[in-house]
């Protein structure tokens, strides 16, 4: 009846993911009882959970990547607490847990982090730098955030029922086939990871047609922002690279399900090409992450030094050539496989090219600075902070992409600094940069610029004081993911970098207190103009928060930098005609499409046939029900586009003109 | 609205670049750009096929397996569909409700005999003892086959969906959309088996 | 441990902190030792070699790079009157083409070290030595490696001893998941696969104690997962073979199917006798790969289950 699944399954023996999950379970439990007592379901429901609004999408994707930080950077401390007690001795985590946390970690990192984070700031920000009302498929675009956030939950039921992973965050087999890893782990792993990559491809398959196809008048391709164009390109590699991943995932879901053979020992199974393939998509999403990191620099960079990006051209022709490349790197995640001298120096000449355009882009963000007028907001700190700190990740890179080094480095500490400098100094400081670029366009006022700025120092030397031992610890020939150790030397190293995981946590805390002070002192913090940086494109025309439909009237645009351009140009004379427009209606198709996902993973996690079933009928009918709506769009009248043009900015509720 | 309102007049020697496509061009350009990354699932299939051809384990080659006939037939039948698949969208396209429900049902017919062939010669393969966990040759062969069979089924799925969307709805706009969605769907998995074709069956048993 | 390591005889001469760092690091080390920035054979000098090289033609740009992003965010702050404010300078095609050249030639330059260095240190390449390299055979298992030396009919656990200044020539393989074989202070590292041989030269210069281990996660028992390489001189090592020859443990494959079940931290073994061709079984696969955890409730694997059998 319930296939796999028992009371064994719940690990009472080890109390702490038991007390860690009860903990959690009663803060969700005590936040929806606080929503559902003091009213605010309907609101939440009807405005947010339902929402096909690409800002409120973008918004939950960006709240999810933020909350499961905290759950990643738990992983984190507890990783660094058992190295740094670990010397000759068992610590407090066993093998079998803290390859879990190590395994999820990275897991969640990139999958539900990285991932969710830069998508949820271009799906925020793409259709308003644009100048359009929304993406080109807006239910589609909800139903992409429920399956992420589906696969999110599934990682986290793995928490308390079952177990996770304990492979590493790629499952290499055959250690993650059956034979070796017979328990549900690789499975949760594997569901969670498909269900939110589909997830992600619709997504990009969304930001693609939406960038391609729907744009303001006169906004030409060379017209694009800089964000807009990375975007672009990040979402093509999504569109190119997730069905890889998607089609090796399968494959092995297969070897564990079905008795398939792709990857096994017997029969003629090949582990090599389960690595080809893995990293045939690895690759290209490192740059799927950091390439919208790269143009929220580029829009920092240019809006805090008042000046346009320097070397536009240049800069779109960097990020597509990135955009190529990536795809013809992939080998030199493995080149201690034994290729051979002809494979591992061609592959390792392509990945040195890759440095190129990045090195122009650093360049062109320097000459940007240069001649400017510099305001030290946190965005742009932000953006400095990481020029420093990527440059040195890059240098780190070239030298693990030289074969000969890499056979020294390869899988040591070295190459886990080398990542987490370009992962951390780029992503997720890109992400913080535009957390705090955007976030007055989101909800009407800034935030707290002096806690900000505090957090940001924390999170700066919080990184070195954690990372860079680390590369001193590969050169001490420390292999990654060691849960115990004999070598005296380490230790002092790998205390070191657990202070700097501390120095990151209070980084944390100082951005949460960040958040709930300038919701407090929101009044005061408050963007009356829309335009509270002196923006050069679309997004800063508007109000802040924009109105449902982002315009009443599609601007026009006339250059690049559109937006500067207007202010620049601006002249009085009669407002532009309104005319009544129709938006897409909210729609629970999202929601509960993820709710059969979720229901259909859990059961093919624990073999409960008959549930599978019922998900898969369940996930069938939204769609049908959903395809037989004959009220897909609401009209927007020119009575209520008058009424939201006259009523002074900054008092609009959120949601009050949907 | 504060300056959007007020945008700039485009400049008169701009060119009109940009602007929002009409939803028909976005929806078909969306879902061309879901067909290319199902081409390249297919392409991860196709590869491991590739790697893995030569991988029997000491069990049945392609050759020893493959009966051209019947697959010829099954060729025949996917070709034949994706033909009355066109005629449906013409039908469609002059709002004959009589033809488009012949032709539909003419591309089901033809598309469940390709899905019943397949799956009696996959299930004889299996009684045969040379079942997917056979060698990793058979399960490459078994994924892809059956990769794009299950790709075929939720298509008959979505032709019932789009007939009886028809019946309810009529040829309303959002639904000629989803019709030509339809038919550039069928389209590309008669495409992938012509590859399927020939990469497996014939080049399996010229191998 | 013949050679307590002191972190003297650094080769890197270009990075004095560098250097400092590791010696700071390698005192008070009692055992033996894994900096990789101590090489003790011509494999792993040639590479750190590389990667001083590298790092200080790459240093060349990133260095002023760094300090001109400090100094002109600093410069260029809004408060200073004296900066010049230039917010129409976009463009410049000569600046374009320097900040398309400098990396562009940096990477040429290292793209010359990349080809060369491939070809040199290839781990399958053989070492340029006049002494006949010594062939050993590397299975790794759940969770220990075993070592096969064919010439000399003997195979040993998590020990493996060579002669110094004489070329080793490895076979490696696994016996059940991907692990890799590393020696940090002798070099290159390489995976091992089940069904399938890789191959690395290595060589230790002088006698010593070199730590070696897993360097790929492959399970539970990974960081369990160490052997000593004890290079020593070549009169030693003939002494050693022709003792540890003389006991009675067999290496047969009923031996072998004992060893490969999943077992961790074991301590080092000798057999005496060493079926011949079992390393080439192990690789057609002739014997099975081996189990995994066994069926049933998870129980931990046995400590050590050498004597089971």
């Amino acid at each position: 009846m319930l296939g796999k699944l028992s009371w064994k399954a719940i690990p009472f023996d080890s109390p702490l993911p038991i007390y860690a999950s009860l903990v959690v379970g009663l803060v969700i439990v005590g936040v929806l009882g606080w929503v559902v007592v003091k009213g605010y379901f309907p609101y939440i429901w009807k405005e947010w959970i339902t929402s096909v609004d690409h800002k409120r999408v973008g918004v939950m994707y960006t709240l999810m990547a933020l909350v499961m930080l905290l759950r990643g950077f738990t992983d984190a401390i507890m990783m660094r607490a058992q190295q740094a007690i670990a010397l000759n001795a068992p610590g407090y985590l066993p093998p079998e847990h803290y390859n879990q946390v190590f395994s999820s970690h990275g897991t969640i990192m990139i999958f539900f982090v990285a991932m969710p984070f830069m998508i949820g700031l271009m799906n925020f920000v793409v259709p308003l730098q644009l100048g359009v009302r929304d993406v080109a498929f807006p239910t589609l675009n909800s139903v992409s955030f429920w399956l992420t956030a589906t696969g999110a939950l599934l990682v986290n039921i793995s928490l308390v029922i079952g177990e996770f992973a304990r492979t590493g965050w790629l499952p290499y087999p055959p250690l993650s086939e059956l034979a070796y890893s017979p328990g549900v782990g690789i499975d949760y792993y594997l569901w969670a990871l498909q269900i939110s990559g589909i997830g992600t491809l619709l997504s990009g398959i969304n930001l693609v047609t939406t960038i391609l196809k729907t744009r303001a008048p006169g906004m030409g391709l060379m017209r694009m922002p800089m964000f807009s164009w990375t975007a672009l390109a990040s979402n093509l590699l999504i569109v190119a690279a997730f069905p890889i991943l998607i089609a090796t995932l399968a494959m092995l879901l297969l070897d564990r399900y079905l008795g398939f053979h792709f990857f096994t020992n017997e029969a003629g199974g090949n582990v090599m090409m389960f690595m080809n393939l893995i990293w045939a998509w690895g690759h290209p999403e490192v740059y799927i992450l950091i390439l919208p990191a790269f143009g929220i620099f580029s829009e920092v960079v240019a809006t805090f030094s008042r000046k346009p990006l320097f070397g536009y051209r240049s800069m779109v022709l960097a990020t597509m050539v990135i955009c190529i490349i990536a795809f013809t790197v992939w080998l030199h995640h493995f080149f201690t496989m034994g290729a051979g001298a002809n494979v591992n120096a061609f592959f390792g000449i392509m990945t040195t090219i890759i440095a190129v355009p990045t090195g122009v882009k650093v360049f062109n963000w320097l000459f940007t600075m240069y001649g400017g007028r510099l305001r030290y907001d946190p965005p742009l700190l932000w953006a400095i902070g990481f020029i420093i700190t990527f440059v040195i990740g890059g240098m780190t890179g070239v030298l693990l992409a030289l074969p000969p080094v890499d056979f020294l480095l390869h899988n040591s500490l070295f190459l886990v600094a080398h990542f987490h400098n370009v992962i951390i100094g780029g992503v997720l400081f890109g992400g913080f940069a535009g957390y705090n670029y955007w976030f007055p366009k989101a909800f009407g006022f800034k935030l707290h610029p002096g806690l900000g700025k505090a957090a940001f120092w924390f999170w700066l030397v919080g990184f070195y004081v954690a990372f860079m031992p680390l590369y001193v610890l590969g050169f001490l020939g420390m292999t990654r993911r060691m849960q115990h150790y004999d070598v005296p030397a380490w230790r002092p190293w790998l205390v070191i970098a657990g202070a700097g995981a501390g120095l990151i946590a209070i980084g944390i805390a100082l951005m949460i207190a960040q958040l709930v002070v300038s919701i407090r002192r929101r009044e005061e913090l408050r963007d009356t103009t829309g335009d509270p940086w002196d923006g050069r494109t679309l997004e800063w025309a508007t109000t802040s928060p924009p109105p449902s439909y982002n315009f009443a009237v599609l601007p026009e645009v006339s250059g690049e930098d559109a937006y500067w351009t207007m202010k620049q140009h601006a002249r009085e004379g009669e407002p532009p005609k309104l005319t009544a427009f129709t938006m897409p209606s909210n729609t629970a198709t999202g929601i509960v499409c993820a709710f059969f996902a979720t229901v259909m993973g859990f059961a093919l996690i624990w073999h409960i046939w008959w549930m599978v079933i019922l998900g898969g009928l369940g996930a069938f009918a939204t769609f049908v029900v959903f395809a037989w709506r004959d009220h897909t769009e609401d009209e927007i009248s020119v009575e209520q586009l008058e009424r939201a043009a006259r009523a002074p900015q900054g008092t609009q509720l959120a949601g009050e003109v949907a | 609205m504060s300056a959007a309102a007020a945008a700039a007049p485009s400049a008169p020697e701009a060119p009109p670049e940009g602007g929002v496509a009409p939803v028909r061009i976005v929806v078909a350009y969306g879902f061309w750009i879901f067909l290319v990354s199902d081409i390249i699932m297919f392409a991860g299939f196709f590869a491991a096929y590739a790697v893995l051809s030569g991988a029997t384990a000491g069990g049945p080659s392609g050759r020893q397996l493959f009966d051209l006939q019947t697959t010829a037939i099954e060729t025949g039948c996917l070709l034949l569909s994706s033909f009355t698949c066109g005629l449906a969208s013409i039908a469609a396209d002059v709002r004959n409700k009589l033809w488009f429900t012949v032709a539909m049902a003419a591309t089901f017919v033809l598309g469940s005999a390709f899905i019943g062939i397949e799956v009696n010669e996959l299930s004889q393969l299996i009684a045969r003892g040379a079942g997917p966990d056979r060698s990793a040759f058979l399960s490459s062969l078994f994924a892809l086959v059956g990769c794009h069979g299950l790709h075929v089924t939720i298509g008959l799925l979505w032709l019932l969906t789009m007939v009886a969307q028809v019946f309810a709805k009529g040829f309303r706009e959002d639904i000629m959309h989803r019709i030509l969605c339809f038919t550039l769907f069928w389209h590309a998995l008669d495409i992938i088996w012509v590859a399927l074709f020939t990469v497996v069956y014939l080049l399996g048993v010229a191998a | 441990m013949d050679q307590p390591h002191t972190g003297a005889r650094l080769t890197g001469r270009a990075f004095p902190l560098l250097r400092a760092l590791m010696a700071l690091a390698a005192v008070n080390l009692t055992g033996c030792s894994s900096v990789v920035l101590d090489p003790k054979g011509p494999v792993g000098a040639a590479e750190t070699t590389i990667l001083y090289n590298a790092l200080a033609i790459m240093l060349v740009i990133v260095v002023p790079t760094i300090v001109a992003t400090l100094v002109v965010a600093w410069w260029f702050r809004a408060s200073n009157k004296r900066a010049t404010y230039r917010p129409e300078w976009v463009f410049s095609g000569r600046i374009e083409l320097v900040v398309w050249s400098i990396p562009l030639m940096v990477i040429l330059l290292l793209s010359g070290v990349i080809w060369t260095g491939s070809h040199a240190l290839d781990p399958a390449q053989p070492l340029r030595s006049t002494a006949k390299p010594l062939e050993v055979e590397v299975v790794s298992l759940d969770w220990k490696w075993l070592f096969i030396y064919p010439a000399q009919g003997i195979a040993t656990v998590n020990d493996l001893v060579v002669p110094a200044g004489t070329p080793v020539h490895f076979r490696l393989t696994s016996a059940s998941v991907m692990s890799a074989f590393f020696v940090p202070q002798l070099g290159s590292m390489i995976y091992t696969m089940n069904g399938m041989a890789t191959q690395l030269n290595l060589m230790a210069d002088h006698p010593g104690t070199f730590d070696g281990r897993s360097s790929h996660y492959n399970g539970d028992g990974f960081s369990g997962m160490h052997f000593t390489l004890h290079a020593v001189t070549p009169e030693q090592f003939a002494g050693w073979a022709a003792s540890a020859g003389q006991g009675t443990t067999v290496l047969d494959a009923a031996a072998y199917r004992q060893l490969a079940r999943q077992s961790l931290d074991n301590k080092p073994f000798v057999y005496a006798r060493a079926a011949p061709g079992l390393f080439d079984d192990i690789v057609r696969q002739k014997l099975p790969p081996a189990p995994g955890p066994p069926p049933g409730p998870r129980t931990p694997p046995a400590e050590d289950n050498r004597h089971a059998g």
